[in-house]
């Protein structure tokens, strides 16, 4: 082993890089596969993991500094991108600082939306196609494998991943407090604005057993139904099958409410024991703010919505101060191990005066 | 083999567990955090252990389901609760009803244990030599702690609903099951409740029938009552003429008259036939 290689990370991410950078940085699993074999043995990589997702591209592994360099000029030759254009969005650690980074970015500290978990199988894929790839050796192997333990630590005991931040996410998660699960429940889309759309798509990405677009124009609900798999419902029929439908949610540009208090009153009387849950995202609002207060009519607007994800993105801000607090600990404990690992392998290498006694990994 | 301890003094250990769970889940609570489902499930495991050890001393004691005072009455409505809650709790995963559970429990021992008059020197012996009798007596304490754990759901069901209508969702709202969930296991519970109220009466029925001079007519009368307001509460729901919400004040609003009817029932005794058992000693 080379003297002086120590764990590092280097890479690229929403931070520092534009997404027009992001894109020609973005390395797909072929191309990994090819940069593998382009720093063989040779470039004194012993181990090597790449994480490549839409917002970061970043490299993991133990080599010393000139092969690093190698790394980021094979890589950049392989994108074909300037290796000065890409030394702006550039970040580099190494040792304690590296490991606290993948860390972070494996608890979803270090993502663009603050707590999301879509990361960490990304981080355990990346570790995966190191592992077969044959780049993964004894110090990736524990590295990866304490910092899923810790991240698993951090999300179970702070509260990084609570609370929706999103209006469609906390209207999903509203539903879930009404309904408790989502697959026997029928939602109602009322027109064809974005913002309702994307709070349908919401529902259905979260097991909704049925989604119904009726919209006061009868091809644009054909359109969007289409394109989302859904059933369409005729406008003058929506007042009548209101209640066939567990959640509504209202996004039309009509002038005044669609749904009246007398109407929201007569589905919910129809079915006395199961609530009935509008979701109402327009301007002006699509369902009479008196249904609020029927009996098992829960209403909540836009700005409902909007107070709840605030609050919620102001709480998980406490918690990730709370959470970089873990990162430290944990990520120093981890490298004072693996510290003195490398600093064996160093001295093992120097006994076999200055012969590696370890071929390089990287490959 | 166990210390040698008092029934009461088993039964304060019991109470102990219980606190020690509603502790718990307080410093959980205000510290904004979820509390340890495993620590809720042994502490409230614990009380249930300690207090089926105080009861079955007295149990032994009287030779007969110790159900013979008010003291007793308290304590056997806690264990029914506690035990349904180690049943229900494991297979609804409700959050929080361990920690309103141990929270009932916790009230009923310790206050039965407080008040030493509850637990009179001389107690009543109801049964007789008929095993029916106390089965019938046993049966109908049960389906109270059943409707005690209802009355937990409700409560429950009524904050979840106040927090949707209100719009406060976070904090330790966002611990509450959800109002279906919630809906669902009252409805069983309710279910429960009553067959075994039910089945409870009709095995007084037989006996007392053939015998109505010895039933006190206001025992009969609070019984009866509590019977038929619960079945009537069970029936409107099924209809679908009840709502949820008022389902659920209905629900906590009995269970404390049907606590309060506890006293009737107890007061309504004959006049003392035996000893007390309080100190009733592990063997």
């Amino acid at each position: 082993m080379s003297e002086g290689a120590t764990f590092f990370m280097l890479g690229a991410s929403h931070h520092s890089a534009p997404l027009a950078l992001r894109e020609k940085l973005a390395l797909p699993p072929e191309k990994i596969a090819v940069l593998r074999a382009r720093l063989g043995p040779e470039a004194g990589v012993r181990e090597l993991a790449v994480l490549s997702t839409c917002n970061r591209v970043e490299f993991y592994g133990v080599a010393d500094a000139a092969a690093v360099t190698r790394i980021e000029a094979e890589f950049c030759a392989l994108q074909g991108v300037a290796v000065e254009e890409f030394a702006v969005a550039r970040r580099h650690a190494a040792g304690g600082a590296a490991i606290a980074h993948l860390l972070s970015v494996s608890a979803g500290l270090d993502s663009q939306l603050v707590g999301e978990n879509e990361i960490f199988g990304q981080v355990k894929d990346a570790y995966a196609a190191a592992t077969t790839g044959g780049g993964a050796g004894p110090v990736l192997h524990r590295v990866f494998q304490k910092i899923f333990q810790h991240a698993k630590h951090i999300r179970t005991h702070t509260g990084v991943s609570e609370g929706a931040v999103s209006v469609a996410n906390v209207a999903v998660e509203l539903a879930l407090n009404i309904f408790g699960k989502l697959d026997a429940t029928r939602v109602l889309l009322l027109g064809a604005g974005d913002i309702g759309e994307k709070t349908a798509k919401a529902f259905q990405s979260r097991g909704a057993a049925a989604l119904t677009v009726s919209s006061r124009t009868a091809e644009r609900a054909m359109t969007l139904a289409t394109e989302l798999g859904a059933a369409a419902l005729p406008w003058e029929l929506m007042p009548v099958r209101l209640a066939d439908h567990d959640i509504v949610v209202g996004s039309t540009a009509a002038p005044a409410a669609v749904v009246t208090a007398a109407q929201a009153a007569a589905a919910i009387r129809s079915r006395p024991s199961r609530p009935l849950f509008f979701i109402d995202l327009a301007l002006p609002r699509d369902i009479d703010p008196a249904a609020a207060d029927l009996e098992n009519v829960f209403l909540y607007n836009l700005d409902d919505l909007a107070r709840i994800a605030d609050a919620n993105r102001t709480a998980r801000e406490v918690e990730v101060a709370r959470a970089r607090l873990v990162v430290a600990d944990k990520s120093a404990q981890l490298w004072q191990q693996i510290a003195l690992r490398l600093e064996a392998d160093a001295g093992t290498a120097h006994n076999a005066s200055g012969a590696a006694t370890r071929p390089p990994l990287a490959g | 083999m166990l210390p040698n301890l008092t029934d009461r003094h088993w039964l304060w250990l019991a109470a102990a567990c219980y606190l020690a769970g509603f502790a718990l889940g307080t410093l959980a609570l205000l510290r904004g955090r979820r509390h340890s489902r495993a620590a809720m499930l042994v502490a409230l495991g614990a009380g249930f252990a300690l207090q089926t050890i105080g009861l079955g001393l007295r149990g032994r004691a009287v030779q007969g389901c110790p159900l013979g005072n008010t003291f007793e009455l308290f304590q056997f409505t806690a264990w029914s609760s506690a035990s349904l809650f180690l049943v229900v709790g494991a297979t609804f995963r409700m959050s929080l009803l361990g920690y309103f559970t141990a929270m009932l429990a916790a009230v009923l021992t310790l206050v039965s244990l407080a008040v030493r008059d509850w637990d009179a020197a001389q107690r009543m012996h109801i049964f007789g030599t008929n095993p029916w009798i106390e089965l019938h007596a046993a049966l109908a304490v049960f389906s109270y702690g059943v409707f005690a754990l209802l009355a937990l759901t409700s409560v429950m069901f009524l904050l979840r609903n106040y927090s949707l209508k209100s719009k406060r969702v976070g904090g330790w709202f966002s611990f509450l099951p959800s109002i279906l969930d919630l809906d669902h296991i009252g409805v069983r519970l309710l279910g429960a409740g009553v067959a075994l109220l039910t089945a409870s009466l009709a095995m007084g029925a037989v006996y007392w029938l053939p015998h109505p001079e010895s039933v006190n007519i206001l025992k009969l009368l609070t019984t009866v009552a509590v019977w038929l307001a619960y079945a009537v509460a069970l029936g409107q729901r099924l209809r679908g003429v009840l709502p949820d919400r008022r389902l659920a004040w209905a629900c906590g609003v009995l269970f404390g008259a049907a606590l309060l009817s506890l006293f009737a029932v107890n007061s309504s005794r004959h006049p003392p036939l035996v000893p007390a058992a309080t100190e009733a000693h592990t063997p």
